[in-house]
């Protein structure tokens, strides 16, 4: 390979919050026409690095130099004309506007400096996306267009301001696998014509896929530099947990007992009254890890809220243990045995502004001992948490800690105590890694298959195919509200994949 | 400060993606909660403070007079100073103004707490001034009947009954509000109305509660001798401090700890800050909805007893119909803001309010210092531009990050 020139160079950069120290003499250098990943953890300090670089913080100590020249970036707008652009996980763009007006916007293009010209602006845009190949519509209005294209609206955000270094900050964690796919390809030929490209993300595969070179950070500091050649999924793991770390999950074959979950005839509709679980009838015994794939969208919400009470069931029944608990309420359903992790943990796991003491109380905070008489006991809750923060390794945190100031994984170590401890007989797990690093899922997924082994009924749902396939002892997929068919774990991910489209269905029926 | 990985706790304006991900509610419960752990008691003082430099250079362009002078005027008008004039004289003049004030303060505790509630369960109570209204009338009402009862049990009737009406006026905002969606600010202020004009009527002028002597008078009867809340400090007949005074510190005091010790609290909070979540844990968030708004008219209802019984002991059509604009539960909003509907800081917000209000009556007046056109409305202003700064509280933030040295992104 020639000698490609060096874009950037971040040299000695350290940044201390209060308690903290965020960046510790990280240094970094970026290539022309390179894909250079930064690995870590939750917490490790890839965010603040970029976030310096982007002008949005400013380094306590170290220097960035861009093109050869030093330069001190104030500003994201400085950052910007230095050439640098960011797409972050949290697009910002205006969803009544089209693409080409969200592109421009605050550059727009404009007749004789006064009247903004759409005309000028959509040739521009599509100028661009054909010189870079990514297909977009420059008419088409944001909230019209799926989230990979809206990505790719981010990237060419970035482009047209003439960005040559360009910070994608886990750019997969809102994409579909094939999404994700075309996202490498278009990475590919944005290298192919002289961008380079900083890629952030806590995700091993994707790290071998798309990189050329590998900086892994941990806990602030930079542990290594490496070609991606010749490293593994292991070895980075090993990295960025700084300890070996099982990436594939151990576990014997299932011993299933009696069914614990029965599902039957079950139809539910969503809040703008379409159907979406569309008459599914399964069950999930003792000691057996059920898992449901699917693309997300196809009824897997509706239906663990329905499992869960938490939303209206139009027909069909939910058994546990044989007690239908259709009818129930939400307390209902916990008191009969149920367990839930929940989709989204900030949204509905936990209250963040609530203790982790408080939030482990969440579902019995109105019984003993939590309480009598409507009277609470804060030691109690204090104590139960103590124990619970011990048996989970919940860290960074005492039961007094509100849970927002705790790491994703920690966090969903609180919600999975909180379910486990109760003892249910059956569990359901609605996306339990989303979010997490390596360690954390190592963590869940160890957990619960060890209630597997406890002889709870284990249903888990799951968007990551990868995680359905290591964990279940038999797997559903969900297509359009209906299963389209069971696999065993064996099962390959294009079969599944196949089922998940669809396509599989008349073969399933027949 | 102790926030998430250590990143500073908010970004003024708008940029992207430099807040730490665990911050995800949103709601106005936990807006307040960022707020007071990133600034503590620090913010709500310099809120304060900014307030009073800028009424002071109102004062300064206004009158052109010194308006330290006219805060120094305030101070001494507020009774204040007493405190600082030792050996305390209970008969000073000092002595009786701070008596004005406490008496203030009382109501404003109750009624900063009616609107503290039910902004810890996420919910705006705008119609204070309707339950509180709610609870004199019934308190008049009772209060100047049953003139053979023994003083004790009619004083905690009155009380009760007044609290009852608070409460049931507000509970009709969080049935509405549990049942069908209806926003409350909406519907307290639409009940604050009903109020307002059932007063019109019943205190009227051949009104079924008008006075049965002073038949041109449109006004109530007076409460009886034996109602009237007992005066421990002052003249009773110069108005002085009565024990709603203790009424109020004890209900600062119920209301800690129904937040903190209660199953109720810990219900009401968890929807004020998430209710997905709270949902999610069996918790019935239209209950608490109408349990907040029930117990929050509870605290406006109770401070209208306590005022007829204490120092009112009637009320006129007039009152009612000036209270619609100006009346005493609309400060009870910047009351509960300023203290950040903490139990402590109501009670402080409740005080310096009170003293406002006590410091700049027209009573109190020195022309020399200050014109009375400027006096009551200097309160106001002062009040305005808290509740307007609340309202920035991100900009406070952000000048205190500032003031602490470090950078943050703009």
């Amino acid at each position: 390979m020639p000698e490609r020139p060096q874009v950037l160079e971040m040299r000695h950069i350290t940044k201390r919050f209060p308690g903290i120290v965020a960046n510790d003499d990280v240094s970094f250098d970026l290539l022309e026409g390179e894909v250079h990943a930064l690995l870590g953890e939750n917490g490790a300090g890839k965010s603040t690095l970029m976030n310096i670089l982007y002008g949005l913080y400013h380094a306590d100590e170290g220097e960035i130099v861009i093109k050869g020249t030093p330069v001190r970036l104030g500003s994201p707008s400085a950052s910007i004309g230095a050439g640098v652009g960011m797409v972050h996980q949290h697009f910002m763009l205006i969803p009544v506007m089209t693409v080409a007006e969200n592109i421009v916007l605050a550059e727009e293009p404009t007749r004789s400096g006064i009247v903004f010209d759409l005309r000028e602006a959509e040739r521009r845009v599509r100028e661009i996306s054909d010189r870079f190949g990514l297909a977009v519509d420059p008419t088409a209005r944001i909230e019209d267009i799926t989230v990979g294209q809206q990505q790719r609206v981010e990237i060419l955000k970035a482009l047209y301001r003439e960005a040559d270094i360009l910070v994608l900050d886990e750019p997969t964690a809102v994409l579909t696998p094939q999404e994700a796919q075309d996202l490498f390809e278009v990475i590919r030929g944005l290298t192919a014509r002289g961008k380079s490209v900083i890629f952030i993300t806590h995700k091993l595969n994707e790290v071998l896929d798309i990189a050329d070179r590998i900086t892994v950070l941990r806990r602030g500091k930079l542990v290594e530099t490496l070609p991606a050649e010749g490293a593994t999924e292991a070895s980075l793991a090993r990295l960025m947990v700084g300890r070996e770390v099982l990436l594939r999950v151990e576990k014997t074959s299932a011993k299933p007992g009696k069914p614990l979950l029965q599902v039957e005839g079950l139809r539910v509709h969503d809040d703008r009254g379409l159907e979406k679980v569309r008459g599914i009838s399964f069950e999930v015994r003792a000691g057996e890890i059920v898992g449901i794939a699917g693309i997300d969208g196809n009824g897997q919400t509706e239906m663990i809220d329905a499992l869960a009470g938490l939303r209206s069931i139009d027909s069909g029944t939910v058994r546990i243990d044989g007690d239908d608990v259709t009818r129930d309420s939400v307390h209902g359903h916990f008191e009969g045995g149920l367990g839930h992790i929940p989709e989204d943990r900030q949204r509905r796991g936990l209250v963040l502004e609530y203790s982790i003491a408080e939030n482990i109380a969440l579902h019995d905070y109105r019984s003993e001992p939590a309480s009598r008489y409507g009277w609470l006991f804060p030691r109690r809750l204090i104590e139960r948490a103590r124990s619970l923060i011990k048996a989970f390794d919940v860290r960074g945190g005492s039961p007094s800690t509100r849970a927002g100031a705790l790491s994703g994984g920690n966090q969903q170590k609180v919600v999975l105590a909180r379910e486990i401890e109760r003892d249910p007989k059956v569990l359901i797990a609605a996306q339990p890694t989303r979010g997490l690093d390596v360690g954390a899922i190592e963590f869940v997924h160890r957990r619960l298959i060890e209630e597997r082994d406890e002889g709870r009924a284990i249903l888990l749902v799951s968007l990551e195919l990868e995680e359905v396939l290591s964990l279940s002892d038999r797997i559903l997929v969900l297509y359009e509200g209906e299963i389209a068919g069971e696999f065993p774990p064996t099962a390959s991910e294009e079969e599944l994949g196949i089922a998940m489209t669809g396509a599989g269905r008349g073969e399933v029926a027949a | 400060m102790s926030d998430a990985g250590g990143m500073p706790p908010t970004q003024p304006f708008g940029q992207p993606a430099a807040s730490p991900p665990e911050e995800g509610g949103e709601s106005f419960a936990s807006r307040i909660a960022l707020a007071q752990r990133a600034g503590g008691a620090v913010a709500p003082l310099l809120t304060v403070l900014l307030a009073f430099v800028m009424g002071g250079v109102v004062v300064l362009i206004t009158t052109g007079k010194n308006p330290i002078n006219t805060y120094r005027a305030i101070f001494d008008g507020s009774g204040l100073i007493w405190f600082f004039q030792i050996p305390w004289d209970t008969g000073s003049d000092a002595a009786f103004n701070l008596q004005q004030t406490l008496i203030l303060t009382t109501t404003l505790i109750l009624v900063g707490l009616a609107v503290a509630f039910a902004f810890r369960c996420g919910l705006f109570n705008i119609g204070g001034q309707g339950q509180y209204l709610a609870g004199a009338i019934i308190a008049v009402w009772v209060g100047s009947s049953f003139e053979s009862m023994s003083p004790i049990p009619h004083v905690v009737l009155v009380l009760l009954v007044g609290t009852l009406a608070g409460a049931l006026l507000a509970g009709i905002a969080g049935f509405l509000k549990a049942t069908v969606g209806a926003h409350e600010v909406i519907t307290t202020i639409m009940l604050n109305w009903v109020v307002i004009w059932v007063g019109q009527f019943l205190f009227g002028l051949g009104g079924p509660l008008q006075n049965d002597t002073q038949t041109s008078v449109p006004v109530s009867n007076d409460v009886v001798e034996g109602a009237k809340l007992h005066v421990f400090w002052g003249d009773a007949l110069l108005q002085g401090l009565h024990i709603g005074f203790f009424i109020a510190v004890g209900s600062l005091v119920v209301y800690w700890a129904l937040l903190n010790r209660t199953t109720l609290g810990y219900g009401v909070k968890a929807v004020g800050f998430n209710p997905e979540a709270a949902r999610y844990g069996g918790i019935s968030v239209a209950r608490n909805y109408f349990l907040a708004m029930a117990i929050s008219g509870a605290f406006a209802g109770i401070a209208g007893a306590i005022d007829i019984l204490g120092w009112q002991f009637r009320l006129s059509t007039g009152d009612i119909k000036a209270s619609a604009a100006s009346g005493i539960a609309f400060t009870g909003i910047a009351v509960a803001l300023l203290g950040r509907n903490t139990a402590v800081g109501t009670f402080f917000a409740a005080l310096l309010f009170g003293a406002l209000l006590t410091g700049t009556s027209t009573r109190n007046l020195d022309p020399s210092i200050f014109q009375p056109e400027l006096a009551s409305n200097l309160t106001l202003l002062i009040q305005g531009l808290v509740i307007l700064f609340i309202g920035l509280d991100f900009v406070i933030l952000w000048l205190l990050a500032r003031m602490r040295g470090k950078r943050v992104a703009i």
